[in-house]
């Protein structure tokens, strides 16, 4: 019973991570149909400048989790650079050159930091200091309690933003014509920018949260954590908002049940496994609908 | 003209897209040779009743055949071996590939050397080669395309690209030619081309067509038969002039208009 | 066969058989003295990455499709043709070493090639993104089951493999596999995919079965990168699952793109200059991968088609071309 809460605990923890980095996807897709290879690697970026901002909040007398606002700033930054330096000049040259540029800025990102930081994994201080709560006879980490109410909080504002402001439904015409969004006086460009940069912020809360819990920044964390993640933006249905939110939680969970219950050594084979059968049995996801090919 | 024999025929075919009838009780009945024209309003599906019959869709209710044989379930590949192509409305060439390669890539079916002649070049491998490359020659030269076989599709003006469409189309062997508003977007002296085109290759290969246009004046001059189509249904069917005094047709398209 | 061909296969082969004689001029005499073995091994690396990068562009140049899991093939190569090797080796069985190398080879090859059947029939339904993703997908739960099987080493290092790959047997392989590649493209198969690539639905509608097809230039491509693997095992002699990660596919794709999608010719160069220089230039080494992806990215702004384009070497047009008889090089089969 005290395993299940935990690995329940445990497995909304890793989701709302994972829920966080799908949302980035998500919303790059949704607008310019592209894969942003290198969003993952935002979250890399966001945990060095964690690792680097920690000890200063700690220094100047402020709670540590305040350096989440350095790693958020840092993370728009690199995200706005990215799309303007190297997925704007591309965009319209097909969907080939745009994963090809894609997966190059990733390299790029991942290839910088080794350069940077080098290949020794550097880890990140103690973001939270709080005690274990004792609940059911499991005992709980109150920090996995912490980042799933970032997480959640999180999605709940971008849920208002996109349906509420009128920058977020903006945002929410743009993909569905694009010159008909021009037309009706939407910045298509800065739409998109603006995209990039909310994806990337997120990235920084989600370097937050998998710091809080993993305390280690690699130069390649984000390969396979944006891998991931992108398994849940593909399960919940891409360009789908809530759809990211439920296919993160979902791989999060039954990452830690497999882990725990089934094969520790397979999980990560078996979390691939799901993202080949969503594909092939009903690619648009959980929540999306299908759409044929015009001929 | 018409033969009491069917070549292609449909019946009662239609396909639902979530729940939405995009085309229904869709009958048919192509005989050999014959000339059939298939109009209707914009939007009214005209190119669903063609990627029905060309296995694009699967239809959701009602058979087609080919020579008596069921189609329903056949992918596009085996539907056009069955002797059915067509063109597109928005002309599909290969377009980085050459003039000569887009028919050869019609006539593959003819062609049996398997990988180990490819590798080995084999003698079956320079015989089929030759032979393809032959019949494409003469095909194009029909349509007075032999001597551009060498450029890039893409790179032809718009009429030709039409022509070889339906030079592609004829590779395959087909017995029944669908044609997607071959005239759209040419200016009269292609279109009275696209007319001598049509006409040679009824002459030469005694095939069937069916062809949706919507130069009326065009149809009406070398259509035998015509299907009216509105809102995804068969309006009215009959000879041109039959369907120029046809009520109901007038006031499809006039009262759209 | 027409007589012209006919000269010209001739005269290319002449060109593959010289730069082989030329291979053992260098390496086979005291012309390079001590850093002989060194240069020899950079020249072995670069064949067995001119097989992988080739066959990669299949998909890539020709199909017009996206492998990011290629390593994940190579892998499957590398540990299949190991096993087979060293549970020869174990059971006592004495071959010669060329033998046992083409075992290795053809063991890796056709292993590779099932797998290959077996991820495209599912796989290749999909397309673009998607199918990028799935390639990557299937490299990794690849690359987590050697990690799990007792047999590939239980996620140890797999040492004690017999080192085979010298380098004539692996020229030789290397030209053979390329030559295979290059019949294959400009076949009746090769211009089939290019069709496909071009527009799968007008593909179908002359009577292509595009399935087929793209699953038979995704097996041929897995044949080939099993080839590669088995070569570089038997080269390198100890294997890990993590070498075979994502990044290492990144690094082939950068070699076919920077090379030329659809030309092979491109993809012998790319892949021939790109893993020899950096262990050329040594201290190089840390910024290598960098410099990959800011070349990457600049050439998808400036020159997305890569250095070739879709051009293809051939001695004969060469030659012709510089006495002057014709111009351009063999642009068509």
């Amino acid at each position: 019973m005290s395993l299940l809460i935990q690995s329940i605990v445990n497995g909304l923890n890793q989701g709302a991570v994972y829920a966080l980095v799908a949302l980035g996807y998500t919303m790059v897709y949704g607008i310019i149909r592209m894969i942003n290879f290198a969003h993952g690697d935002f979250i890399m970026v966001g945990s060095y400048t964690l690792f680097y901002t920690v000890p200063l909040m700690v220094l100047a007398g402020m709670p540590a989790w305040m350096a989440v606002i350095l790693a958020i700033i840092v993370c728009i930054g690199v995200g706005i650079a990215v799309e303007q330096i190297a997925y704007k000049p591309v965009r319209g040259a097909g969907s080939m050159t745009a994963l090809i540029t894609a997966l190059a800025m990733s390299l790029l990102l991942e290839n910088l930091a080794l350069v940077l930081f080098g290949a020794n994994p550097k880890s990140v201080p103690a973001i939270f200091n709080l005690p274990m709560i004792e609940f059911l006879g499991a005992k709980i980490q109150s920090k996995y309690l912490i980042t799933l109410a970032i997480g959640v909080i999180m999605m709940l504002a971008l849920q208002v933003f996109i349906k509420k402001t009128r920058i977020g439904k903006a945002m929410r015409a743009v993909p569905q014509d694009k010159q008909a969004a021009t037309l009706s006086g939407i910045k298509v460009d800065r739409i998109i920018t603006l995209t990039f940069a909310i994806g990337s912020g997120l990235a920084g809360v989600a370097a937050l949260m998998y710091c809080s819990t993993y305390p280690r920044a690699t130069t390649e964390m984000g390969t396979m954590l944006g891998l991931k993640a992108f398994i849940a933006a593909v399960l919940g249905g891409i360009g789908i908002i809530p759809g990211a939110m439920i296919g993160g939680l979902i791989v999060g969970l039954l990452e830690i049940f497999i882990k725990v219950y089934i094969a520790p050594g397979w999980y990560e084979a078996i979390t691939y496994m799901i993202l080949i059968v969503v594909l092939l049995v009903k690619p648009t996801g959980l929540l999306g609908k299908n759409i044929g090919e015009k001929v | 003209m018409s033969n009491t024999t069917a070549v292609l025929e449909a019946k009662g075919l239609g396909v639902e897209f979530g729940g939405l009838k995009a085309v229904s009780q869709f009958d048919i009945s192509i005989g050999d040779g014959e000339l059939v024209g298939l109009i209707g309003p914009n939007g009214a599906g005209k190119t669903t009743v063609f990627n029905l019959l060309t296995g694009v869709y699967q239809p959701t209710e009602g058979k087609f055949f080919m020579n008596g044989e069921i189609m329903n379930g056949k992918p596009t590949h085996l539907v056009v071996h069955s002797g059915i192509a067509r063109t597109f409305q928005n002309i599909r060439l290969f377009k980085n590939m050459t003039v000569l390669d887009n028919v050869k890539i019609a006539f593959n079916r003819k062609m049996k050397y398997g990988l180990a002649s490819a590798v080995f070049r084999t003698g079956s491998f320079w015989k089929e080669e030759n032979e393809i490359d032959e019949k494409a020659r003469e095909l194009l030269k029909l349509f007075h395309l032999e001597e551009l076989a060498d450029t890039k599709a893409g790179n032809l003006p718009y009429g030709k690209q039409r022509k070889l469409e339906i030079t592609r189309a004829l590779a395959t062997d087909m017995k029944v030619l669908l044609l997607d508003e071959p005239a759209a977007g040419m200016n009269p002296t292609e279109t009275a081309e696209l007319l001598e085109s049509i006409n040679m290759i009824r002459e030469k290969f005694r095939i069937s067509i069916l062809l949706i246009e919507h130069d009326m004046s065009l149809v009406m001059k070398i259509c035998e038969r015509i299907i009216v189509l509105n809102y995804g249904q068969i309006l009215a069917s009959g000879t041109p002039e039959q369907i120029a005094n046809n009520p109901d047709v007038i006031t499809a398209y006039l009262g759209k208009a | 066969m027409p007589k012209a061909r006919k000269i010209d296969y001739i005269i290319n082969l002449a060109g593959v058989i010289v730069l082989f004689f030329l291979l053992m001029f260098i390496f086979d005499t005291e012309l390079l003295g001590r850093v002989r073995s060194y240069i020899q091994g950079i020249v072995i690396i670069a064949m067995i990455s001119i097989v992988m990068v080739c066959s990669l562009n299949l998909i890539t140049g020709f199909m017009g499709e996206f492998s990011l899991g290629h390593a994940g093939f190579m892998s499957i190569g590398a540990y299949s043709s190991a096993v087979v090797t060293m549970a020869l080796e174990n059971a006592g069985i004495i071959l010669p070493d060329l033998l046992l190398f083409l075992i290795a080879i053809v063991i890796g090859g056709i292993i590779t090639a099932l797998m290959g059947v077996l991820v495209g029939i599912p796989a290749l339904r999909l397309r673009g993104d998607y199918l990028a993703i799935v390639t990557i997908a299937f490299a990794e739960i690849i690359r987590v089951a050697f990690t799990n099987f007792q047999i590939t080493g239980g996620g140890k290092t797999l040492s004690g493999i017999p080192k085979l790959s010298d380098y004539h047997y692996v020229y030789v392989i290397t030209a053979i596999s390329v030559c295979v590649m290059y019949m294959y493209v400009r076949s009746r198969f090769g211009r089939c995919v290019r069709a496909i690539r071009e527009d799968y639905i007008a593909a179908s509608a002359s009577g292509i079965n595009v399935t087929y097809y793209k699953v038979m230039t995704f097996t041929v491509s897995a044949f080939f990168a099993g080839v590669s693997g088995a070569m570089y095992a038997h080269y390198i002699t100890s294997l890990i699952p993590t070498k075979f990660s994502f990044n290492y596919s990144a690094e082939f794709l950068t070699m076919v793109i920077l090379g030329g999608t659809g030309s092979l010719t491109g993809s012998v160069v790319g892949a021939a200059v790109l893993s020899a220089l950096p262990e050329a230039l040594r201290s190089f080494q840390a910024y290598r991968m960098l410099i990959y992806s800011v070349v990457l990215v600049l050439v998808m702004i400036f020159k997305p088609s890569g250095l070739f384009g879709s051009y293809e070497f051939s001695l004969p047009g060469v030659l012709r071309t510089l006495t002057g008889r014709k111009k351009g090089g063999a642009k068509d089969e």
